[in-house]
């Protein structure tokens, strides 16, 4: 699986995002949390192996969130669905 | 065939001007939108939503293609559909604020988009074992049917009804399906 790391001064929170590459609002999150200087890691579902695709699904599922993107796992247990800025903001208290 | 961004915006503009749409009024946005639909076009064939996973699989993507099924009722509810390309007047006006639409496609069916590389399965289960609920349910809906709309008319096959008539919006509860029996020659 292709993970690709960003990194950032702002990295007491592990964020992982699961985000599609055609996708603007990911595009967006991986955005704010640059902007943010959130350090994060992140990777491409479309562009995973079907093998990957299938342990991505059943993690996230397993997390408790849909199979939309992007989702934002904070510290492996906080899933957020969608580019929200108001549940970043709290999760990762910016 | 590939398209230019170009082409697929006037495309996207010429449907939302059929539908009594607007796309979305946000430059960067909608670029972005139009960029991700023009990679799935080049990559699948046909522009799946650029902000759902496709499986690659026409007959699993078709309701995701752009326009996709869930944009009428999307767009009803909310002013704007799941990717947020296509906008209703107030939202394109300014009057309302842009919404987060959540995921109307079913889960089993985007669920399909994982597992397709693996569909149909291997007959691994002896044969008279029943399928297991969950894949029950996979099954029954990946049979096409014969649906019609009882207030146009409009006839469409495929695994379940639209979730709006194309031709007179009607929902879709309007659909009946066509029972009939088809013999093909052996």
């Amino acid at each position: 699986m292709n993970i690709s790391k960003v990194t950032g001064k702002y990295n007491n929170h592990k964020v992982f995002l699961y985000t599609l590459s055609t996708c603007v609002w990911c595009k967006m999150t991986k955005q704010y949390l640059k902007d943010n200087s959130v350090e994060f890691e992140y990777v491409d579902v479309d562009l995973c192996t079907e093998e990957d695709k299938e342990k991505i699904r059943r993690t996230i599922q397993d997390k408790g969130g849909s199979l939309s993107y992007p989702t934002t796992i904070v510290d492996d247990k906080k899933v957020i669905t969608g580019f929200r800025k108001d549940l970043l903001k709290e999760a990762l208290e910016l | 065939m590939t398209h230019t961004i170009e082409q697929t915006r006037k495309r996207a503009e010429a449907d939302a001007k059929t539908f009594g749409y607007f796309l979305v009024n946000d430059a960067e946005l909608l670029q972005g939108l139009m960029e991700g639909l023009k990679i799935n076009e080049d990559r699948y064939g046909y522009p799946s939503c650029p902000c759902r996973l496709a499986s690659g699989e026409f007959s699993f993507d078709r309701d995701i293609i752009c326009p996709c099924d869930y944009r009428d009722p999307d767009v009803a509810e909310y002013g704007t559909c799941y990717c947020r390309l296509y906008v209703n007047k107030d939202i394109y006006e300014g009057k309302k604020e842009l919404p987060s639409v959540p995921e109307r496609r079913p889960i089993a069916k985007q669920a399909r988009a994982f597992q397709a590389a693996s569909t149909p399965k291997p007959a691994q289960k002896k044969e008279n074992e029943p399928p297991a609920a969950e894949e029950r349910e996979e099954l029954v809906e990946l049979i096409p049917k014969l649906w019609y709309c009882k207030q146009c008319g409009y006839v469409v096959f495929r695994e379940d009804p639209p979730y709006v008539c194309p031709i007179c919006k009607a929902k879709k509860e309007m659909f009946t399906e066509i029972k009939t029996k088809v013999k093909f020659f052996s």
